[in-house]
């Protein structure tokens, strides 16, 4: 069973980095990381140059831009697994849809997480961040990316086969994101160490709650 | 020396698929009720019948992909299937695509060449599986089924799309998968290669009163 779950965690590295040519389109990962660069890029123009200003609101378009960013990569989690049969194969060789989906969540996290708090590193630059409030965001992004990929795993499984999944996947992704936007973004006040241990609680909430809702919603799309 | 060869088949010699009473239900109408048989080792069955009568779902409830409505089916050994979806990576080498169920099957690398040289695609290993053609995509998916290791194989609709020759090759690797002491069961429109299997026509197993709900 573990084998099992390696190689297709592995599968999902080399479909997400584009190695060998994914089915995802080469290098699916970059798309999300643009997306929440250039907001970060964007954000000074709208309210102008003021360093004092942007230190005090950049955390928070920091966070909003990565919970956007982790809506780009829902519509090619599952869907594209389900038309082709993969899902039907590793069902029929005993492999459980939770399993599945946590292999789904893993690879996706490492693909997503990483990547976003490096460029976490950029953005915060651009937004005119401390180091301190840097640190913080990045224990943040820790915590909060594994939640973001499971979300967007079980929001794929749920939505595939149906007509505009991918429209629906980021309206359905954001209200169940919201506690983690308001304890991460929460956690940049000064004084408010909290709010990182709550952040950690939700993320670690919706972790272990999301394969298992998403393989109930594979199963039940076979229908 | 019964190991080894157990070993290099990758299933035990007693397999069996047995089902009773099977029905289906989809979409609240019942394609087909009271399906009963029994394969031993190095049998075959052919499901006969024309399109849309259900031969695709019993497949799916054999595999165990979709719930049976009634009945039970009774596997010993595990079950390959094959679909009209290929489940291999679009962008991979069609080698590469492959090796990513031997993993999972747990077959060496080195058997891919082999399959692949029995269905006359050797020379086409490192080509992506984007590039190759309907009867080409069928070959490469009876490759996957004769790598696969498992005892029974659930074949659907297995000759579409492939020319005389390959339907010979495909006769070919049912009959040494049955010599191995393998099981087919194949659903098809059309006639198959398949010698001395027996044959079950669909048809006879769909309720008379279609109207009825059910």
């Amino acid at each position: 069973m573990i084998g099992a779950l390696g190689t297709l965690i592995r599968r999902e590295l080399m479909l997400a980095f584009g190695l060998g040519g994914g089915t995802r389109g080469s290098a699916g990962f970059i798309m999300p990381i643009i997306f929440f660069l250039a907001v970060a890029t964007i954000y000074p123009f709208a309210v102008g140059p003021d360093v004092q200003l942007l230190g005090r609101t950049g955390g928070g378009v920091i966070w909003v831009a990565a919970l956007l960013a982790s809506i780009l990569p829902i519509d090619r989690l599952v869907q594209a697994d389900v038309d082709q049969g993969m899902i039907d194969q590793y069902v029929v060789r005993g492999l459980s849809e939770e399993l599945i989906a946590l292999a789904k969540t893993i690879g996706h996290w490492l693909s997503f997480g990483p990547p976003l708090m490096l460029a976490a590193v950029i953005s915060a630059g651009l937004l005119g961040q401390t180091s301190e409030q840097l640190l913080t965001i990045e224990i943040g992004l820790a915590c909060a990316t594994p939640a973001l990929a499971a979300l967007g795993v079980m929001i794929a499984s749920l939505t595939a086969g149906l007509r505009h999944g991918a429209a629906l996947g980021g309206l359905l992704l954001l209200p169940l994101a919201v506690p983690l936007l308001i304890f991460g973004a929460g956690s940049l006040a000064p004084g408010s160490q909290n709010g990182l241990l709550l952040l950690a609680a939700a993320s670690l909430l919706l972790t272990v709650i999301c394969p298992i809702a998403a393989g109930a919603a594979i199963r039940a799309g076979r229908e | 020396m019964a190991q080894d060869a157990a070993q290099t088949k990758g299933f035990d010699a007693d397999a069996a698929l047995e089902c009773t009473g099977l029905a289906c239900v989809r979409g609240g109408r019942m394609l087909f009720r009271g399906v009963s048989f029994a394969l031993a080792a190095g049998e075959a069955l052919h499901v006969t019948g024309p399109n849309g009568l259900g031969k695709s779902s019993l497949i799916r409830v054999l595999a165990g992909l979709l719930p049976a409505y009634a009945g039970a089916v009774k596997a010993t050994g595990r079950m390959a299937l094959a679909d009209e979806k290929v489940a291999l990576d679009q962008g991979q080498p069609l080698g590469r695509a492959l090796a990513h169920w031997t993993q999972l099957d747990g077959s060496a690398d080195a058997a891919i060449a082999g399959a692949l040289a029995a269905v006359d695609m050797a020379h086409l290993a490192d080509v992506p599986v984007r590039f190759l053609s309907t009867g080409q995509r069928k070959r490469a998916l009876l490759a996957r089924i004769s790598l696969s290791r498992a005892a029974i194989w659930l074949l659907d609709e297995p000759a579409n799309g492939l020319d005389t020759a390959s339907i010979e090759r495909l006769g070919g690797l049912m009959a040494a998968h049955r010599a191995n002491g393998g099981i087919v069961l194949a659903a098809s429109h059309q006639p198959l290669p398949l010698e001395g299997a027996q044959t079950l026509p669909l048809a006879a197993f769909v309720p008379a009163v279609l109207d009825e709900p059910a």
